[in-house]
């Protein structure tokens, strides 16, 4: 156990080192000059001197890995160039509203997808498998914009069941008090329900549409691990001494593929990111996604480099996660 | 067989490829990708795919001859015509027929996923078979350098690289390779494993055969199946990954007929003119579900553990 835990302590380590290596290069790669980035075209040799001396670009390239590496464990990525604040600051402050997008989209897609998985292997091969499997399909093959759009479209402008872009109504921007960020939660604990129904008719969409994608993945993973559980030998013993088809599908194979399925999710968590980024573009959302798509667009490569870093990290927290999750609680792999 | 009427020709080509034994190496190879043919186009779902991407190869190829228009020559006095006799899908807010511009689309979409399957495979399987069978330092180094690339969602590694080398066509088909080749690398590593102590290898290597005529020769080719599905299932990864880049504004640039750069512009006509941002997005969609269908299909013909 004690040479397990070290195995993976020097693991991560040596990946969360090749993360920074990794995006330390990428930094590198630009073509653009990153003192004239700051400076413009027609500052004078002295200011472009005293700037190298500044972000510290005259050093040996390994003294600025060093330093690279040093700040970025602590959280220091820089400066925005676009906000002109710490870039730790600027994630800080956007997050929670991904979190919160996030959130509602994984509680709907697993609640979704976990059923829909486990329903398609019951039948396997009939409609109902086939159904759920084109739904699936659908969901890994649409763009997720462009979902968002029609959606956007359809739902708010002909039909006006949800709300219009963004994250709450401007009305309510400075009247709510914000102690977690996630303005569902900060609503409901003021008691301001007028408030909640706000915000909440606004996330429905964007969380949905996020939400179909991770629903897609979920499901087609609870049928491939519930038809290799439906397989067994134990299925047909429980078969056997009578116990009905509900009781053999929920209590029996289900229990079984229950760890694997907290990977399944906790991964789908992590892609939920990505699909943030292009979500939060469509629907005016002002969080993470948004943040870096701005920084892309205007060069700010501190900015794209810390969301890249931060994206990373989660990716590594997550996996590590689902992976002492599996080994505690699954006793097949003790 | 005898009730069919075929020529005779074509006839004895069938009983060539169905003969019960194989008389020559060349036979039995044909042999074998005909009933990896044959057992494809039964799969309904996969044979479906096909289709499409036939289809839309042919589209890519002949498309532009078959229409009056051009992609890029704008028409102020046909600014965003609903779809009619005359404009098949309608037109963009500058007049320009949106079949048309989708059809040279599917020119840009093939070529950037074709480029991104050239670069991103070969170098995948290359790492993979190699730090597979040689093991040790190698191995490991190549297997963290995987891990690291894994480490990011694939969308958000393309962003980084193209943030750092600049938007544009050819830099977003390098940024999606970047990202697209480490999970062809694991898996070809995977294959690799599994026949580095097999008894042809022992005895390919007893017979004098270098390490890089080995990997070349005997590891790759046992890899390719199982990296040629990967890399179908990914095409539609690859496609959607283009698409939000040409979306977010960090792909093809407009006037490009790209499609998620179609989607971007005709945005902001969304509620007017739904035509604009629909028919893109619905063309991306119809792509990457056929690489899907397909992608299923040969996993299900190449790979013999699925039966």
């Amino acid at each position: 156990m004690g040479g397990q835990v070290f195995r993976t302590v020097v693991s991560v380590s040596v990946t969360i080192l090749g993360l920074l290596a990794l995006t330390f290069f990428i930094g590198r790669l630009l073509p653009l000059d990153p003192v004239l980035a700051i400076l413009g075209d027609d500052a004078s040799q002295e200011a472009y001197d005293r700037m190298v001396v500044k972000l510290g670009l005259d050093k040996p390239l390994w003294e600025q890995f060093v330093t690279y590496v040093w700040n970025s464990l602590q959280f220091d990525f820089g400066t925005s160039l676009t906000s002109g604040r710490p870039v730790a600051e600027d994630i800080l402050r956007v997050f929670p509203a991904t979190l919160e997008l996030a959130t509602v989209a994984m509680i709907l897609g697993t609640g979704l997808g976990i059923p829909l998985g486990v329903v398609a292997a019951a039948n396997r091969d009939t409609w109902i498998d086939q159904v759920v499997r084109v739904v699936s399909l659908i969901g890994y093959s649409a763009p997720i914009f462009w979902l968002g759009l029609l959606g956007l479209t359809v739902f708010y402008a002909a039909l006006g069941w949800v709300g219009p872009p963004g994250r709450i109504d401007i009305v309510f921007q400075y009247d709510l008090e914000v102690r977690t960020g996630l303005y569902l939660v900060d609503s409901a604990m003021a008691g301001r329900w007028d408030i909640f129904a706000d915000v909440f008719s606004r996330i429905v969409l964007p969380a949905s549409i996020l939400a179909y994608g991770a629903m897609a993945y979920i499901s087609r993973m609870t049928r491939s691990f519930m038809l290799e559980q439906l397989s067994q030998e134990y299925i047909i013993a429980a078969q056997a001494k009578g116990a009905s088809r509900q009781s053999v599908i929920w209590r029996h194979a289900f229990p079984n593929i229950a760890v694997q399925l907290v990977t399944v999710v906790a991964l789908s968590y992590a892609f939920l990111l990505e699909g943030a980024v292009l979500t939060e573009t469509v629907f005016a959302w002002p969080g993470f996604g948004r943040y870096l798509t701005t920084a892309l667009l205007r060069a700010d490569m501190n900015a794209v480099l810390g969301c890249t870093m931060i994206v990373g990290l989660i990716f590594i927290t997550l996996n590590l996660l689902s992976d002492v999750f599996y080994r505690v609680f699954d006793p097949r792999t003790r | 067989m005898t009730d069919t009427p075929a020529t005779p020709a074509r006839q004895s080509l069938r009983d060539w490829l169905q003969a019960p034994t194989a008389s020559s190496p060349r036979q039995a190879r044909a042999q074998a990708f005909w009933r990896g043919w044959q057992r494809l186009i039964a799969n309904r779902a996969a044979l479906a795919g096909l289709i499409v991407l036939v289809l839309l190869v042919a589209m890519a190829v002949i498309g532009p001859y078959l229409t009056p228009y051009s992609p890029l020559q704008q028409d102020l006095t046909a600014r965003l015509q609903p779809p009619s006799a005359q404009h098949w899908l309608g037109t963009d807010d500058l007049g320009r027929d949106i079949l048309t511009r989708i059809l040279y689309g599917a020119r840009i979409t093939l070529m950037m996923a074709l480029l991104v399957a050239a670069i991103a495979g070969p170098i995948g399987l290359a790492v993979g078979a190699t730090a597979g069978y040689l093991g040790g330092w190698f191995d490991i180094v190549a297997m963290r350098l995987v891990d690291v690339f894994l480490s990011f969602p694939s969308l958000i590694l393309a962003l980084a690289f193209v943030a750092a080398l600049g938007p544009g066509i050819e830099n977003a088909v390098i940024a999606i390779s970047l990202s697209a080749w480490p999970p062809i690398a694991r898996l070809a590593r995977a294959e690799a494993l599994t026949v580095r102590k097999s008894d042809y290898i022992a005895a390919a290597r007893l017979q004098g055969a270098s390490s890089m005529r080995l990997i070349l020769k005997h590891v790759m080719p046992i890899c390719l199946p199982s990296v040629v599905v990967r890399v179908t299932l990914n095409m539609a990864g690859i496609i959607l990954t283009a698409a939000g880049l040409g979306f977010l504004g960090l792909g093809a640039q407009p006037p490009s007929p790209e499609w998620g750069a179609m989607l971007a512009s005709g945005r902001q006509f969304m509620l007017t003119s739904w035509w604009l941002a629909a028919t893109p997005g619905a063309a991306i969609m119809l792509v990457s579900l056929a690489f899907n269908l397909l992608g299923d299909g040969l996993r299900d013909v190449l790979d013999p553990r699925n039966d």
